[in-house]
């Protein structure tokens, strides 16, 4: 001990500081801090709040008419007002589960891989490649899916191939979400289930996944909303009709980011661009629905408190 | 029931690093064997190798020989996983399944393993939480979470949850460490209740622990950290704690060191 701790007559001064007012230069560091973060907090909310604004004022009605969720937009043309969204709503469902449904389980597995099983190089390398996998623009795993199911197979654009490009994206996002929850179980939850003379893969599958079941779940359907938004997969491998299409396999498949996509090219129609916010407004709201539902999920989770 | 485990020239690694070298012990039937001994001496981690749960860290292995009755425990033949189903386990920590009700945790090794049957699981979790002494407190809520209850009868359901499966060998690393006076004098009673029928192996920092439950007792040592720990002597607790053979067991008792 170099310096004097004691609180006594030997020690130089007092030990605390009188337990007086915050210093003045204190005082106005903390103001100028709250500011600036009250400023910074401004700058991130006000233009999510004018998207919002805008996308509510400018189509919110049209989601107030009950034709707009039954009928789709057959027989309209883009100077007509009226029909509704249905098909896209529709093709934009069917698409994301079918997408959920090819890429969840790869995704899950892997990630149960990575926390479970794998180690050593191989493990290594498939870390490597979720990273990477990750990074791909969307863009580009759209052109990955054209490439092989137009160019190298010969088949025609539809909404399955749509659903692959977009399994290549939501991938990456489950693994690394699905990693995380794993981890998060405690160690001594499967050395107790060992200890009880359960083998690894009955640990796992009902003791590790069950506690970390909420958090999975949430992480695929976060992984789904932020699909459900990408646009570049569905202008490059789905094209839009007005018509309802419900077949992956044949057939052009309409989707909310596409019906918008095909009303803006009618900016000059009053009628286009109502649809266009309105189908804007939809896919917000779906999203939104999926954010929440996860948050509940998360919120009421398997862990019994 | 209960099987007594021979050692031989027992040494443990990770990976490269030899953390217990050269144990040598007999760990008698329905008697209580405590370990005793500085931190990082290799208790915990020669507890682990008698049920085969140090393998299961990466790098983990042994050398030498572990026999129960007359099986090698290590034999290429044997499944780790019959090992611990036969030798169970306490940890440090209550560690209830946390997405399990109070019955679910103690009923977990019987159903993991297969065991069907409304009835027979009825039977076994009631038997089960009457031999852990927590019976009385939870039978009006034996679909409450695990996790719901307090730390000693948290550990205590984890005492149930390893006697439900009707090992042979009951291992327990500082089972009351993390518990209260009451709640540590409820799991020695316990202890001692359940002697009649078991082999136990008690890892414990407590000297008046280790005098009150154990009929025998093993200190272990280690010459200087990053040296493997060793077994310095194992002889009947009243003799350890009042006659002991080896200096270096009376200095560590007599808290002169450690
Ligand atoms: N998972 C591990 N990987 C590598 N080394 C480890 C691991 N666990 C323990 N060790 C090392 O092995 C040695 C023995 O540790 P161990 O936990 O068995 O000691 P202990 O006697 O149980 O100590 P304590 O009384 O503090 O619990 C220590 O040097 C420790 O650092
Ligand atoms: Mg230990």
């Amino acid at each position: 001990m170099t310096t004097d701790t004691r609180v006594g007559s030997t020690s130089p001064g007092p030990v605390l500081p009188a337990l007086g007012n915050p210093s003045r230069s204190r005082t106005i560091r903390d103001q100028v801090a709250r500011v600036v973060m009250w400023l910074a907090f401004l700058v991130a909310v006000v233009p999510l709040v004018w998207i919002l604004w805008t996308v509510v004022s400018h189509g919110g009605h049209l989601l107030m008419e009950s034709q707009w969720w039954t009928n789709s937009q057959r027989g309209i043309t883009s100077r007509r007002a009226g029909g509704g969204a249905v098909h896209a709503i529709q093709g934009t469902l069917i698409q994301a589960a079918v997408t959920a449904l090819i890429a969840v389980p790869i995704a899950v597995m892997t990630a149960i891989y990575l926390v479970e099983y794998g180690r050593g190089k191989f493990a290594k390398a498939v870390s490597f490649m979720v990273d990477i996998l990750t990074g791909i623009p969307s863009i580009v795993a759209a052109l990955f899916i054209y490439a092989v199911w137009v160019t190298t197979f010969g088949f025609q654009r539809v909404g399955f191939a749509v659903s692959l490009a977009l399994v290549l994206l939501m991938i990456p996002v489950v693994v690394r979400s699905t990693e995380e929850m794993l981890k998060l179980v405690p160690n001594e939850l499967r050395e107790a289930s060992y200890a009880l003379g359960v083998p690894k893969w009955k640990t796992i599958a009902k003791v590790v996944l069950p506690t970390a079941f909420s958090g999975i779940v949430t992480g695929i359907l976060l992984g789904l909303a932020r699909v459900m938004g990408e646009t570049a997969p569905l202008l490059i491998l789905g094209p839009y009709t007005k018509s309802i299409a419900t077949n992956l396999f044949s057939g052009y498949m309409p989707t909310l980011p596409t019906m918008i996509n095909q009303d803006r090219t009618e900016l000059g129609q009053p009628a286009a661009v109502e649809r266009m916010w309105g189908a804007a407004l939809t896919l917000i709201l779906l999203i939104l629905l999926l954010n929440i539902a996860g948050r509940l999920v998360a919120r009421f989770g398997s862990v019994k408190k | 029931m209960a099987k007594r485990i021979d050692v031989s020239d027992l040494n443990v690694y990770y990976g490269q690093f030899k953390a217990v070298e050269g144990v040598t012990m007999t760990v008698e039937p329905r008697s209580v064997t405590a370990f005793i001994g500085p931190s990082g001496c290799g208790k915990s981690t020669f507890l682990r190798t008698l049920n085969r749960m140090h393998e299961v860290i990466p790098g983990g292995r042994v050398e030498g020989k572990v026999l129960l009755d007359d099986q090698d425990l290590y034999a290429s033949d044997v499944d780790p996983v019959a090992v611990r189903r036969t030798i169970g386990m306490v940890f440090q920590r209550p560690n209830p399944f946390p997405t399990m009700s109070i019955y679910d945790n103690v009923a977990a090794g019987l159903r993991l393993n297969g065991v069907k049957g409304r009835k027979k699981l009825d039977e076994v979790v009631e038997k089960s939480l009457r031999g852990a002494n927590l019976w009385n407190e939870v039978k009006d809520r034996l679909n409450k979470p695990g996790a719901g209850l307090s730390g000693g009868q948290q550990q205590r359901l984890c005492i149930a949850r390893a006697i439900a499966v009707e090992p042979q060998v009951l291992l327990m690393d500082e089972p009351c460490s993390a518990l209260d006076p009451i709640s540590t004098l409820a799991i020695e009673d316990l202890i001692n209740d359940l002697k009649s029928q078991y082999t136990i192996v008690i890892v414990t920092h407590n000297m008046q622990q280790a005098a009150r439950v154990s009929d025998r007792t093993a200190f272990f040592n280690l010459a200087a950290t990053g040296k493997p720990g060793k077994l310095v002597e194992i002889d009947d607790t009243h003799r350890i704690f009042n006659n002991p053979s080896v200096k270096a067991t009376e200095d560590y008792i007599s808290g002169r060191f450690g």
